[in-house]
């Protein structure tokens, strides 16, 4: 997200949002919250809080002198083989940095996800596809760049809200959802966010905790309400089923 | 008095130019007089446009009528990394449409980061008689059911390479389309495709074609696969492994070996996913003529990896992951002495602590042993000053320097100072460098250094460097051989942009994300130079809903013959001279 926010203002300090996740030298609560927490534990407020460096300034700023202090003392270390078992915390993932194409990042976390089991390391990429009823053409989202449905949901939302702007150039395509805000749409759910699981079953957005939806979401369709009415009692089942 | 010069007949004066290949040359040849441009355009068979957008295909069309061989181009590099927004452009569609009517003995189709779909490969597949060459880099927007229609059709297709290419829904049935009596395949490249291909058919493809000489195989080929489609093709020069992982049995293993020991042109090799050290030795016999050696995808360790390139004594070019380490560096430095390009891949480049030892010092030891080293591409963690001024110094024949720190902003760790000095020796000693992507705490200093003394660079890529406009002036006014700029998170605004506006009519493109260019700068820039595209690429709605001052997100300016293009997304606006009226 601290492309987003960079984007808007250039002044944007990157070594703020950056600094605040976490990194070694920091407390075991910021290291927490970074990691993927067990599904129904809601850490979402303490996430948005240090990420978007919205509050408490004052303790982000310990936070950067904490991190400055510890990162100096270990690049004086000589290098040494540094092989953890346990895999250290990730760090929020600037869009397209490191500079890896995606088809790299992906066999490597498919290697990483078999050589490590069920974790589901912080490090890999989830890019999938996104369509939405009406729309010309696919986007596409990494999902492992958000923290939650909200901001999923905040991010397709500026992602389709072209569609409802006026202008298109000299194709003069049709303004299908007649100039409403695609966020009110989706509230109002004359559209709902579906996605298909890796079963192949098209499931309702929403239901699983975040983590288990990221881990099994392999495409996602924003389809009109009156056809995603068949998807709900199919996803209970589902859910009764995994319980 | 005017003096004819006595001209010779267009016949010779065609088969004097049938030598010369280079776009360069033949341009240059074009120049000349008029007579020589038309001469000269009715006999150019391959054309390569580096940008789709800068020409229309009517245009070159109407040049050249008489085309075998067309390279096109379409997304900008930063593409390769999610920077573009999906939908906004390069669509080869068109082309196709134009050129099956224009081309009908069209051969050869190259594209990079292009949209291409089914219709499209469909198209080729019937309109082109003669076809023989398709290579699909980085393209997208297609499946395999495209690809069945070229295998049905296209009797004389010596070469399908499909590289790194994103290809839908893959199924394995479209090797079934060649026909038995297809047996002209030289070059085969699936190593992208995602899941199986038929086994048998395949097997049966590469038995009945014996001038295959280039076979790329996918991860879902597994090892006890291997064996049998290596005898079925001895003569192999290049071969990309499937998956390099099966349980260890000496039987397996002898069969894998021998199969390897048959195939006495093997050059090349690449693929080994998954790979199980114990099945390495296998390829030991053939390792010292290898050239070519791409293991960016093999999970194995340094001591594996130093008992291989060890054996590899002829090695020119190796793509590795960083497991291979320092270590792992220094014997290859030892050992492969005619190395010339070395990549070196992240395993973990998401990861907070290095997780493997892989410092500068490993970089250091291969200019050092390797003399002929001219193109690297390193991802680490830590950089010195030090370390890339004995780079430049023993390497002075550097054409192609990429160096990624991962961490952005990290500078020189031994004395915290910016890594300006260090990439200033690399522009300063290299002279022939043509391609550079910095990486590291960097000020407006190093582009002083680039500005100065990189006249021969065509390529700079730069990321979250530079203090002010300064820095992007510093290039703009000073590389005089600059064709692709490509910005990402630099305070860069409008002043050097609008100072240096025609310089932007002499390159190819610019790409600044996540800058400082206002929109109002833009829209001026739309006005003022009708020969660039300047587009503004925004998710955040209309530029002119916010105020004028308001940096955009993405802007994609490239010079242009044809005007602005009708393909955008609603997420793209160009900028013209109309675009003071429609935004205000």
């Amino acid at each position: 997200m601290a492309c987003v926010l960079g984007g808007a203002d250039g002044d944007l300090n990157y070594e703020e949002t950056e600094l605040c996740l976490g990194l070694p030298g920091g407390g075991k609560s910021e290291v927490e919250t970074t990691t993927p927490k067990a599904p129904g534990k809601r850490g979402f407020a303490e996430t948005v809080d240090l990420k978007l460096n919205l509050q408490g300034k004052d303790a982000v700023m310990d936070l950067n002198d904490n991190i400055k202090n510890a990162s100096k003392d270990k690049n004086h270390l000589p290098a040494a083989t540094v092989k953890d078992p346990a895999k250290p915390p990730a760090k929020a993932q600037v869009v397209g940095w490191p500079p890896v194409r995606c088809y790299r990042k992906n066999i490597m976390a498919q290697k990483n996800t078999s050589e490590v089991g069920e974790k589901a390391s912080g490090n890999s990429a989830a890019f999938v596809k996104v369509c939405m009823d009406g729309a010309p053409y696919l986007r596409k989202v990494d999902l492992k760049m958000y923290k939650s449905y909200q901001e999923l949901s905040d991010a397709l939302a500026k992602m389709f809200s072209s569609f409802t702007m006026g202008n298109y150039g000299a194709q003069g395509m049709i303004d299908f959802m007649n100039g409403s805000k695609l966020m009110d749409l989706l509230n109002s759910s004359e559209y709902v966010p579906t996605y298909e699981d890796k079963d192949g079953d098209w499931m309702l957005v929403g239901d699983v905790p975040w983590e288990m939806f990221v881990e099994s979401c392999k495409r996602l369709r924003i389809m009109k309400g009156s056809e995603a009415i068949g998807l709900a009692p199919r996803a209970m089942e589902k859910c009764k089923s995994r319980t | 008095m005017l003096r004819m010069a006595r001209s010779l007949p267009e016949e010779v004066l065609e088969h004097v130019f049938s030598f010369i290949h280079s776009d360069k040359d033949r341009n240059a040849i074009s120049m000349v007089c008029k007579s020589w441009y038309e001469i000269e355009r009715w006999c150019r068979r391959r054309i390569f446009v580096g940008n789709c957008y800068a020409v229309n295909p009517s245009m070159v069309i109407r040049r050249f009528p008489e085309v075998r061989s067309v390279e096109l181009k379409g997304k900008p590099h930063f593409a390769d990394f999610n920077l573009v927004p999906d939908g906004w452009g390069g669509y080869v569609y068109p082309w196709i449409a134009a050129m099956a009517n224009a081309y009908p003995w069209l051969e050869e189709i190259s594209l990079k980061r292009m949209v291409v779909t089914d219709e499209t490969l469909e198209l080729i597949a019937k309109s082109f008689k003669n076809f023989k060459v398709l290579v699909l880099s980085s393209c997208e927007g297609f499946s395999t059911d495209g690809l069945a229609a070229i295998a049905a059709n296209c009797r004389n297709l010596r070469q399908l390479d499909l590289r790194e290419s994103e290809v839908d829904d893959p199924s394995g049935h479209w090797l079934s389309h060649f026909p038995d009596s297809f047996t002209s395949l030289v070059s085969l490249n699936i190593s992208c495709l995602g899941s199986e291909v038929n086994f048998s058919a395949l097997e049966h493809l590469v038995g009945r074609c014996p001038n295959l000489r280039t076979l790329r195989l996918n991860r879902a080929v597994p090892l006890d696969r291997l064996a049998n489609i290596l005898r079925r093709a001895p003569q192999l020069v290049e071969l990309g492994a499937g998956t390099y992982s099966a349980e260890l049995r000496p039987d397996v293993f002898s069969s894998i070996a021998g199969a390897f020991s048959g195939c006495k042109e093997l050059k090349s090799l690449s693929g080994f996913w998954d790979v199980v050290p114990g099945y390495l030795p296998a390829i030991y016999p053939i390792c010292s003529s290898l050239t070519s050696l791409n293991l960016s995808y093999a999970t194995i360790q340094s001591p594996d990896l130093v008992k291989l390139v060890s054996q590899c004594q002829s090695l020119q070019r190796l793509w590795v992951l960083d497991y291979i380490e320092d270590i792992g560096l220094e014997a290859l430095a030892a050992f492969c002495k005619d190395l010339q390009e070395l990549r070196v891949f992240p395993s973990e480049p998401f990861a907070l602590e290095p997780n493997v030892s892989l410092t500068e010092q490993g970089l250091v030891s291969v200019s050092e042993g390797c003399l002929k080293l001219h193109s690297v591409l390193y991802f680490c963690r830590q950089m010195t000053n030090d370390a890339l001024v004995t780079i430049a110094r023993n390497c002075p024949k550097m054409t192609r320097f990429r160096l990624c720190i991962i961490e952005p902003r990290t500078p020189d760790y031994i004395t915290l100072q910016p890594l300006d000095d260090g990439f200033g020796a690399i522009v300063e000693h290299c002279k022939d460098l043509r391609r550079l992507s910095l990486s590291g705490l960097l000020t407006d200093r190093v582009f002083e250094y680039i500005g100065t003394h990189a006249k021969k660079l065509e390529m700079l890529s730069v990321a979250f460097a530079g203090d002010s406009d300064l820095g992007l002036h510093h290039v703009l006014y000073g590389c005089e051989n600059l064709r692709k700029l490509e910005i990402r998170d630099c305070p860069f605004g409008d002043k050097a942009l609008l100072a240096n506006a025609a310089k932007l009519e002499t390159m190819r493109s610019l790409w600044m994300s996540s800058c400082s260019v206002s929109f109002g700068a833009c829209k001026l820039l739309g006005q003022k130079m009708p020969r660039l595209n300047i587009e503004v690429i925004d998710e955040r709605g209309p530029p002119d809903s916010r105020p004028e001052s308001c940096p955009v997100e993405k802007l994609y300016i490239y010079r242009t013959l044809a005007g602005p293009r009708f393909d955008m997304p609603g997420f793209v606006w160009t900028m013209d001279e109309d675009s003071a009226l429609r935004f205000s």
